[in-house]
């Protein structure tokens, strides 16, 4: 049912049961927010969004208030206006004004209201508050001067993750954003995610750069600088130079790569394709010998950490292979390493991922190998968007190169491992061969692609069913377990990755993206598939070269050595 | 024992309460009541106020001393504890009923005092004046002679209690006395004769209004919440009575739980709620032990549980300790609270009346609102509404506290001027000081002054002095209060209590604090200081505008008010304060100058070893001085000088 108010003395349609917000925002009139989140419960905290009720003459919040038939608002009066400017006077007057050393310099929301509300002077002095600086997690550094406490991070934390590991502390102006016992994150239950970082309006939340041991590496001749990079970042790092969102810029990216001084520099798409031979083998491996079912993916470091903590009973369903990023770093520094006659403690392995999860699992004492890391670096697309900068590489005008060979080559199936569902996608394609030796008719496993939160889909190999599920956004997973654990949902093989969509829209990736923009990512992914020369892992002519030459056969010796792993139970504050 | 009390049970559900329309005649009955409203006794029978107001005061000697005389002279006696009558000033309260005698009330009967009094008492003799407040009148008994009824004393002789009429007079954890007098007669009429709109309308009609500070007509919001269908409803009062200077909920719930419990229970029965909780105050634990004794009773009657006197209507009631947290005293921040979460309000809409406690239609009022009720559903509402105003129907309960003579509680019909109340009822300025003003409705609310005393105290009537009836604290400052320092002491309280949720609320009352705090901060030579004193002046009433209108909740909607209250009645000090860098009352220490009167100074050093910051010098027998700019203003000098030679200037 729709119904006219006024708005600004012009009246608009608004629909029965939507916010004032909402109806403002489809007829084009902006009204500033910051504590909002699309699709979520208002919270009503930051009162940005206030707008004057003519009739009732009150100001109200126009992301909680519901429109009513005949209701008269005025988004810009003086009052309203006064408002806002003095509520980011507010928030500045108890802010570190420290914007130049900032790592959200000019991608701030803050220091876009204070420059759309035309603050120009301080006109409201106080007290600051001091906080500690918590740089104890491997992942998220968290500045609480910064926070201006809008509540977003606690919302994702809680109802997109479904892990809670933070909430707000104490009372009044002494209130801080905090874990239990306003200990530091490493202490808690955070899964590094980063998620709270895509959330935060502010630098009050970032990832723990690692920017200054690559840069010291670059410029030291004795290291072999290899870079490796995550199947979604070619899709994904276009934004962070103002390109059109979605666009893939890979052979921009290799060439830029080389040209701030990577000696070498290869795609992880290669050790997703190794993951999918030897996870494929995995399941098929289960699913012969009665081995724990259903296998969960292992590719998230996000959600291998969420197991170790929430459903450490279910650590005997994680797949044992390593993640890509980890295989890559293992055949880095061992397959290639030997084959190009250089000791793996002169190399150093820099892994480009759209993930802060990541910055934990490469430190993790499981990925070391006789006392050599898989890894030793991890970038953001952020950092990596800001190192190219740093290098004056000029990613408009440049040459498309190709990555480096060995462990360059890829297949598609590999490259979607960046959405939701590639995984799941990838290993049927690759199953399917395993068991059947004939390649799938139709390779495009529809129903594990798009974002609905949790998808399935049954697949039948020979007389072989396998029931398989899709999960994104971990409070789903939440969800899919409980329904497990009641028995009224049973599969075979399940994919989970952390942030909801996936690698496309990781704690790592560019902040500010729309909605569209990530849909574009996905699409970008899907679009590189359909394109490609060799769509499935088994096809990749470097992975069949590396059986072949070194490892063998899938979950051979070799294999079980470099490129598995085993998890731990963590007992931490839930 | 034991059979004595079942047989009181029996005759009461049966005789009483089942039979709750019929006011019996019945002379056998009658007698019966009368044994159980202690109106007739075969033996002595002494009362001590033990409410926590007299405990403060000593009750507990008192009471010790009651046991220990009997014991003594092997006298057979009951003792009762009793909750407060409303006179705190004079606590401890005992009084002493002897068999065939009115029941005779005496105050300030310390532990010392109790042989002496009970003494003189059983001679029929009465003790010092001082220690006389009045006597009760019990049907067919000897008044004592010389003495006014309590009726008639003047804090008493313009009340009328409704909420507190059974305060101080019963013993609380005794449900038969509640019976007897009249109690849960109500609750089984409503149950059993009435349907739940039925009693929206009732409550509606006679213009009852939300006693916790909105005023929000109670019928209307029940009625609201009776249209909402729903597996579950729930019904909540709200006792986190977080005002500093209010202890209406506390004194009821000490002195009458089942009152409460009563209006709850017909509450929950007009909305269809079969679940409530009282949410209160954890710093209340003698309240929250007398309602679970009077809950348990009520259990035991039957009068909570299931399928309640065969009627098919189930009542339960939970109560949840606040951690103390003021903001918890707002309706969604107090439901999140019981939910288990942080205590910070929601936005409103969803209302609690459609999406309230765990998501389903609820219920708040609070105890006083509650506490009229039965009393309403006993009389009707044509009663309840033949007191009071046009705006504001029934009474009213204060809670007076600050410099005034007689601190305490007492329930006025709306429309009484606060004159009436400081000065008839409460005895005027406490040591004949110049009154001031009077802070009403508690952080939230404003001050009234000596040009506003005469008006009639209704909701609508202290809005338009900027005001507001809040749950109803009534703090009495006198010339030695300055009102600036008294707005940093409610912004203080308010700037702590803030939940931290919303930012105006958050940062701006903070920041409304500093700027007091700069005004009654050491004046300092620094430009800069003066500068940004000044600019902070400048934005006090804007910073002020903008919280009341942005602010999440209540408390930071009506955060400003005690400094735009004060600004607007007192600005002259402020004045003072900002541009003199004086405190005309002399609170303000930064503010103050001390001087040693050379002619008055013997030299005798003892204020120059006191000052802990060394700013007095002077040579022995020599006349001192002080070093203004190390003084703090801590006033040890003044404090110490023997010879009156230390000035304020």
């Amino acid at each position: 049912m729709s119904f006219l108010i006024d708005v600004n003395n012009t009246q608009i349609e608004a629909r029965k049961g939507e916010t004032i917000l909402d109806a403002l925002n489809r007829h084009g009139i902006k009204v500033p927010t910051l504590c909002h989140l699309k699709g979520k419960f208002p919270s009503g905290a930051c009162r940005m969004c206030v707008v004057e009720n003519v009739k009732t003459n009150r100001l109200v919040t126009s992301c909680s208030t519901p429109v009513e038939e005949g209701m008269k608002i005025l988004t810009h009066s003086a009052r309203v206006i006064l408002s806002r400017k003095t509520i980011v006077e507010l928030l500045l007057s108890n802010h570190p004004d420290d914007c130049l050393y900032c790592v959200r310099n000019k991608n701030c929301e803050l220091q876009d209201l204070a420059e759309l509300l035309n603050v120009r002077e301080r006109r409201i002095k106080g007290v600051k508050n001091h906080n500690h600086l918590d740089r104890a997690s491997a992942s998220i550094v968290r500045d609480p001067d910064k926070c201006i406490l809008c509540g977003r991070c606690v919302r994702v934390c809680e109802e997109v993750m479904g892990v809670s590991c933070i909430d707000f502390i104490n009372r009044g102006s002494n209130s801080v954003i905090g874990v239990a016992f306003n200990h530091s994150l490493n202490t808690s239950s955070c899964i590094n995610c980063g998620q709270c970082i895509m959330a935060c309006p502010t630098g009050a939340l970032s990832e723990k750069s690692h920017m200054p041991e690559v840069l010291s590496m670059l410029s030291d001749p004795s290291k072999t600088v290899v870079f490796h990079y995550a199947p979604s970042i070619s899709v994904s790092l276009a934004e962070e130079f103002k390109m059109e969102a979605g666009k893939d810029i890979n052979g921009i990216m290799n060439a830029a790569l080389r040209k701030i001084g990577g000696d070498f520099v290869f795609d992880t798409t290669f050790a997703a394709d190794l993951t999918i031979m030897e996870e494929a083998s995995e399941l098929i491996h289960r699913v012969t010998n009665n081995q724990p079912l259903p296998m969960f993916t292992s590719c998230c470091p996000a959600w291998i950490k969420f197991t170790e903590e929430f459903y450490p009973e279910l650590i005997p369903n994680l797949s044992s292979c390593k993640s890509p990023q980890q295989m890559m770093g293992a055949m880095v520094k061992s397959y290639w390493a030997e084959k190009v006659g250089k000791k793996p403690e002169d190399i150093y392995s820099v892994s480009l991922m759209p993930c802060t999860a990541k910055k934990f699992e490469a430190q993790r004492e499981e990925m070391t190998n006789k006392g050599i890391t898989d890894v030793d670096a991890v970038l953001t697309t952020r950092e990596l968007g800001q190192l190219i900068r740093l290098f004056g590489v000029d990613m408009h005008n440049i040459e498309r190169e190709e990555a480096d060979s060995p462990l360059g080559a890829k297949s598609s199936a590999g490259k979607i491992f960046g959405a939701t569902g590639g995984v799941m996608e990838a290993a049927i394609r690759t199953a399917y061969h395993f068991l059947t030796g004939d390649e799938l008719a139709d390779l495009n496993v529809t129903a594990v692609r798009g974002f609905e939160g949790i998808k399935e889909a049954e697949v039948k190999i020979n007389d072989l069913v396998i029931r398989v599920a899709v999960v994104h956004g971990l409070a789903n997973a939440h969800t899919l377990i409980a329904q497990m654990k009641s028995g009224e949902k049973q599969y075979h093989f399940i994919e989970v990755m952390a942030c909801p969509g996936g690698c496309i829209n990781g704690g790592g990736q560019h902040i500010g993206a729309s909605e569209e923009a990530i849909h574009s990512r996905l699409k970008s992914l899907y679009v590189i598939d359909d394109n490609a020369p060799i769509k499935v892992s088994h096809k990749n002519p470097e992975i069949v070269q590396v059986y072949k030459d070194y490892l063998e056969k899938p979950l051979g010796h070799k294999s079980h050595e470099l490129l598995h792993t085993h998890y731990c139970k963590r007992d931490v504050i839930k | 024992m034991n059979k004595e009390i079942n047989l009181a049970k029996d005759f009461l559900l049966d005789q009483v309460l089942r039979d709750y329309s019929n006011n019996s005649k019945d002379n056998e009955i009658l007698e019966k009541i009368a044994t159980l409203k202690h109106e007739k006794i075969q033996k002595p029978l002494v009362f001590v106020g033990c409410g926590t107001c007299g405990l403060g005061a000593g009750a507990g000697t008192t009471l010790e001393m009651v046991k220990k005389y009997f014991a003594e002279k092997q006298i057979d006696a009951d003792i009762i504890e009793t909750g407060c009558i409303g006179l705190c000033a004079v606590e401890p309260i005992m009084d002493v009923c002897l068999p065939g005698y009115n029941r005779m009330s005496f105050c300030n009967v310390m532990g010392d005092n109790v042989y002496d009094v009970l003494d003189k008492a059983f001679q029929l003799e009465l003790p010092d004046s001082k220690m006389i407040l009045g006597q009760l009148e019990i049907p067919g008994a000897k008044p004592w002679n010389g003495v006014n009824l309590l009726g008639e004393h003047p804090f008493f002789k313009t009340q009328k209690r409704i909420v507190l009429k059974n305060c101080g007079i019963i013993d609380p954890t005794d449900i038969r006395e509640y019976i007897a007098r009249g109690g849960y007669k109500s609750y089984i009429k409503a149950i059993s004769v009435h349907t739940p709109i039925e009693i929206c309308d009732i409550v509606e009609k006679s213009g009852l209004r939300g006693r916790g500070g909105g005023g929000f007509p109670t019928g209307r919001k029940w009625r609201f919440a009776n249209s909402e269908k729903s597996d579950q409803k729930y019904l909540i009062c709200n006792a986190d009575e977080g005002d500093p200077g209010a202890f209406m909920d506390r004194a009821v719930i000490e002195g009458d739980p089942h009152k409460l419990i009563e209006g709850m229970a017909i509450g929950a029965y007009a909305i269809g709620a079969t679940f409530a909780y009282i949410y209160i105050r954890a710093e209340y634990p003698l309240a929250i032990k007398r309602l679970q004794i009077a809950m348990k009773q009520a259990e035991d009657y039957g009068i909570i549980g299931k399928d309640i006197f065969g009627t098919g209507v189930d009542f339960h009631i939970k109560i949840k300790k606040g951690a103390g947290a003021f903001v918890c005293g707002e309706e969604t921040a107090l439901m999140n609270s019981v939910e288990g979460k942080r205590g910070t309000p929601r936005p409103r809409p969803p209302f609690p009346t459609t999406s309230g406690l765990f998501k389903k239609p609820t219920i708040i009022n609070n105890v006083e609102t509650f506490g009229n009720i039965s009393t309403i559903i006993e009389n009707g509402a044509e009663w309840f509404a033949s007191t009071g105003t046009a705006d504001s129907k029934g009474t009213k309960v204060f809670a007076l506290s600050g410099k005034i003579a007689l601190t305490g509680l007492v329930e006025i019909p709306m429309g009484t001027t606060i004159r009436q109340i400081l000065f008839n009822m409460a005895g005027g300025i406490r040591n004949n000081k110049k009154f001031k003003a009077v802070q009403i409705g508690g952080p939230s609310g404003g001050c009234i002054t000596e040009a506003n005393l005469d008006i009639e105290i209704d909701y609508a009537s202290l809005l338009s002095v900027g005001a507001m009836m809040g749950s109803g604290g009534l703090v009495v400052m006198d010339e030695d209060n300055c009102m600036v320092d008294v707005a940093k002491f409610f912004m203080g309280f308010i700037q702590r209590e803030s939940c931290g949720k919303c930012i105006p609320c958050r940062e701006g009352t903070r920041r409304l604090l500093e700027i007091l705090e700069s005004i009654t901060s050491k004046p300092s030579s620094s430009d800069t200081e003066a500068l940004d004193r000044f600019k902070g002046v400048m934005q006090i009433e804007s910073l002020c505008k903008v919280i009341k209108d942005t602010s999440l909740c209540g408390l930071g909607q009506t955060a400003p008010n005690p400094v735009l209250s004060t600004l607007r009645w007192f600005r002259d000090e402020y004045e003072a304060h900002v541009f003199d860098r004086k405190c005309p009352a002399g609170v303000c220490k930064n503010l103050r100058v001390y001087r040693i009167d050379v002619d008055k100074c013997t030299g005798c050093t003892v204020c120059s070893r006191k000052c802990p910051v060394n700013a007095i010098v002077g040579s022995k027998k020599a006349p001192h001085f002080i070093v203004e700019d190390k003084c703090i203003g801590c006033g040890v000098c003044y404090d110490v000088c023997k010879f009156d030679a230390i000035r304020v200037v």
